[in-house]
């Protein structure tokens, strides 16, 4: 009751405070990220660590991002390094062309990889999934075996790529590499997050869990599908767009990396594949495992427990890390 | 739920209806009919291409001859999706749960997409009426793998009523099921048809058929052998042989 | 002059499609038949050669006899390997996602494993026939093509005469269209699995040590398998022998072509290119069902 004594409609108070909870609650999570992510490394002070990060929050993507179509839709994208590649040759033709600034190529990197997307999706979305996901595999070697062939983007020697100067207000360079790749680390989580919790992400369940039985429920599969793999490769070449300005040396050996690709796959899976958090949580463990390993022990080897740890994973709790805590909560009184 | 006055029109029409599987065919140009809130039995031996009927007419697959006609509109090229969203809905012969989803959760997607509801209260409102339609509101929250047969069979016709269907087609959602479970089933099939929506109720358990049916057809090698009257069909030389075997 | 190339192209590409053909054989029975979707085929294949080659730097040992040597090890590693599949996925009757993942991870880990103990480096085999050519006029047939085709085509008639003639292999195709009925004539449909899955890892190290004697290896080769093995088993249309060893031979002669005509850059986008070719317009196969 208002001081004048008029009561508000209960519904739309509910309703609301739902909104609060669906978006205020994240977007301030995120600003407060931002923040924190920035306070902390400029404290350490290292630029090493900006680096560092880097690698990691860039899976964070990669992983978020495939898990929209793996994850909630249930088809497994193998061909994880054709769309990286294809944010990676965005910015290096646009590099030996127009110059323009990052993020702008970041945005068209982001488009023109959505729309392979859309089109990979239509030609390979209708055959079951086993097919797609051998399909997508093949995709990317083809994508491959082109940009070795491409002379202009460095071919299969590749091309140096220098840093500019960061914009102003950022000073290092590395330092606005890690501002960009945050930045699209918190939007990969929000529109993931939002897709999950929408009627797009019930229908992706109901296609993962049984795609006849969702379609005789109405479920447009064929449309939902599409949708994912649109969103989910243009994430994924927006997070290859600034790769260039990070290694500063390009060749497709480099863009095609099958590590990202494997890390890619088992991020999600290990951390859970139902939820937002999983590739996440994935992500952040899995990467920073990794840049512990390869600095103290070695890169190969590093490498080697990424593997373990999917098949281990897969094997034993399919459900990840997130459905682990699941039935530890379940089994505690 | 929209209320026909009971009369002779027909809201499901099979024509010559025909599909082959390389050199097998499994179903021999069929023709089948279904009148406003009739309740037709569709019974024949394993493998006389009853299901593959059933996933011609809701568009699992395609028909390699003849035609599929709802409401007076040909639907034999529309998906699957889109049938559904006209009003054409089905269980499945081995229940298909949505496995990772709870029991409400099942429900709620023919909400959101046969039928279209955006509005989470209005979904959640809607998800628990059918549950206590069909008797599984206890179950709500729980996981279809915790479910008994029986109620895994009752989800399969929830989820089948979420659409709002016109038309249900209830493909052998008795099998296994114990005489008082099969009761419980009927009642629920009766209940439904008095709500306006026209029943094909495939079975192999002949007293439910004969009880439940108006009408009968029978399908036998693919082909329709006998359609009529429930106990002129059950007494017809050519079923009883079909079902005793040669 | 550009006759006797397109000659000698469709020559390699002939021998190239028999050895294909046992590279391949292996994934028409996993895949094809008992719809195990093994991705990591190749890593086996892989697996092979490097022993074939340990075999033969350390020991001396012939490639064509160490892969006769492998087999029985192969075979009952692959029984165990498909033991653990079935325990953790197929008893469960898991969706092939989480199946294809697992796969996906032994691709990886064999590769990394063979990279850490043999290192990036290409390795070959030594023995007397690999540098031998058969010279007939206008065409020099290279002897460590013409080996492994036909030891290639061999295992594929083997392996075909296993399924159609014995027990056991007429099983292993009951299986594969119904395993209920495969029970009633008192077969274990597992069982059967297992030794069909034995035999496919077998016929992938064979393959290893056939490739080894075609061409010097390296850990990451096994990738480029990955798409002609698949493109094969689907252009065959999955379950059939013989669209196996045409298909084979399809994309042989096409790879084939296109070294000597686009050069050796595009070979790898070849298989890939008509696998998805072949999804999109026949998934059947040329043979499909």
């Amino acid at each position: 009751m208002n001081a004048i004594g008029h009561t508000a409609p209960l519904p739309a108070t509910s309703i609301s405070s739902r909104r609060v909870r669906r978006y205020l609650v994240p977007i301030a999570a995120s600003v407060l990220i931002v923040l924190f992510g920035f306070a902390v490394l400029d404290w350490i002070s290292f630029e090493y660590a900006y680096l560092a990060t880097y690698t990691i929050l860039q899976y964070v993507v990669l992983a978020t991002a495939w898990n929209i179509l793996g994850g909630y839709a249930g088809y497994v994208n193998f061909g994880v390094a054709g769309f990286f590649a294809l944010g990676v040759y965005t910015c290096v033709f646009n590099y030996k062309t127009l110059q323009l600034p990052l993020p702008v190529i970041i945005m068209v990197a982001g488009l023109i990889a959505g729309i392979v997307g859309l089109g990979m999706g239509y030609l390979t979305l209708r055959l079951r999934g086993v097919f797609f996901s051998i399909a997508t595999l093949a995709f990317a070697i083809v994508l491959n075996t082109v940009f070795n062939n491409w002379r202009f983007v460095g071919g299969a020697r590749g091309v140096p790529v220098l840093r500019p100067d960061a914009p102003l207000f950022f000073g290092t360079y590395p330092r606005y590499l890690f501002g960009l790749i945050l930045f699209l680390a918190i939007a990969a989580v929000l529109i993931a997050r939002a897709i999950e919790y929408s009627w797009l992400g019930r229908g992706l369940a109901a296609i993962r869990d049984d795609e006849i039985a969702a379609e005789c429920s109405g479920v447009p599969a064929l449309r939902l599908k599409l949708i994912a793999a649109t969103i989910s490769g243009g994430l994924i070449g927006m997070a290859g767009a600034p790769f260039p300005y990070f290694i500063t040396y390009v060749d497709p050996a480099s863009a095609f990396n099958l590590t990202i690709a494997v890390n890619t796959v088992a991020m999600p899976v290990i951390g859970g594949m139902t939820s937002w958090v999983g590739p996440v949580i994935g992500a952040v463990l899995l990467g920073t495992l990794q840049q512990v390993t390869t600095v103290t022990i070695s890169s190969a080897l590093s490498l080697m427990l990424v593997g373990i740890l999917l098949v281990t994973f897969v094997a034993l709790a399919p459900r990840g890390i997130i459905g682990l805590i699941k039935s530890l909560q379940r089994q505690s009184p | 739920m929209t209320r026909e006055p009971p009369g002779p029109e027909t809201i499901l029409r099979a024509t010559q209806v025909t599909k082959r599987f390389g050199g097998f065919t499994a179903v021999d140009t069929v023709d089948f009919t279904l009148g406003c809130r009739e309740r037709v039995g569709l019974i024949g031996p394993n493998g006389s291409g009853k299901s593959t009927f059933v996933n011609s007419v809701t568009g699992v697959i395609s028909v390699d001859h003849g035609s599929i006609e709802f409401n007076g509109m040909d639907i034999t090229n529309l998906p699957s999706w889109r049938r559904a969203r006209l009003g054409i809905a089905r269980s499945f012969q081995i229940p298909r749960p949505f496995k990772n989803q709870t029991v409400i959760q099942n429900i709620e997607v023919p909400l959101m997409y046969a039928v279209g509801d955006r509005d989470p209260d209005e979904i959640s409102a809607k998800a628990n009426a059918i549950l206590a339609q069909i008797g599984l509101s206890a179950r709500r929250n729980d996981s279809p793998r915790s479910l008994t047969q029986v109620d895994l069979r009752k989800l399969e016709l929830g989820r089948a009523l979420a659409a709002q269907p016109r038309v249900l087609i209830a493909d052998e959602s008795m099998a296994g099921l114990s005489d008082p479970e099969v009761d419980e089933v009927l009642e629920v099939l009766f209940k439904l048809s008095a709500d306006g929506i026209s029943i094909v109720l495939i079975e192999h358990i002949m007293r439910a058929v004969v009880r439940f049916s108006q009408r009968i057809v029978v399908l036998v090698a693919g082909k329709k052998i006998a359609d009529g009257d429930p106990r002129e069909v059950m007494s017809h030389p050519e079923v009883e042989r079909a079902y005793l075997g040669q | 002059m550009s006759q006797e190339l397109l000659f000698n192209a469709l020559i390699t590409g002939l021998f190239l499609g028999g050895f294909y053909a046992a590279v391949s054989v292996g994934i028409t029975i996993a895949f094809g038949m008992l719809d195990i979707v093994n991705i990591a085929h190749p890593a086996f294949i892989m697996l092979g050669a490097f022993i074939a080659f340990y075999l033969n730097s350390n020991f001396g040992i012939d490639p064509l006899v160490a892969s006769l040597i492998a087999i029985l090890p192969a075979f009952i590693g692959g029984r165990l390997f498909y033991k653990i599949y079935y325990y953790a996925f197929e008893r469960h009757g898991e969706e092939s996602l989480q199946g294809l993942a697992f796969f996906f991870g032994i691709l990886f880990i064999v590769e990394v494993g063979l990279l850490l103990v043999f290192g990036v480096d290409y390795r070959f085999v030594e023995a007397n026939y690999i540098r031998k050519t058969i010279d007939l006029g206008y065409i020099s047939l290279p002897l460590r093509l013409v080996i492994p085709m036909i030891a290639g085509l061999t295992i594929v008639a083997a392996i075909h005469l296993f399924t159609s003639r014995s027990f056991l292999g007429r099983a292993i195709l009951a299986v594969s269209q119904d395993p209920g009925a495969l029970r009633i004539v008192g077969g274990n449909p597992v069982r059967v699995k297992e030794i069909a899955f034995g035999l496919s890892i077998a016929t992938a190290v064979v393959a290893g040590a056939l490739l080894i004697i075609i061409q010097p290896v390296e850990p990451s080769l096994g990738r480029e398998y990955i798409g002609r093995v698949f493109a094969i088993c689907v252009l065959g249309g999955m379950t059939s022998l013989s669209g196996t060893v045409v298909a084979s031979f399809v994309v042989g002669i096409a790879e084939a072509l296109t070294t000597t005509f686009g050069g050796p850059s595009w070979a790898p986008a070849v298989a890939f290119g008509l696998l998805i070719l072949t999804l999109i317009v026949r998934p059947e196969g040329i043979f499909g069902r």
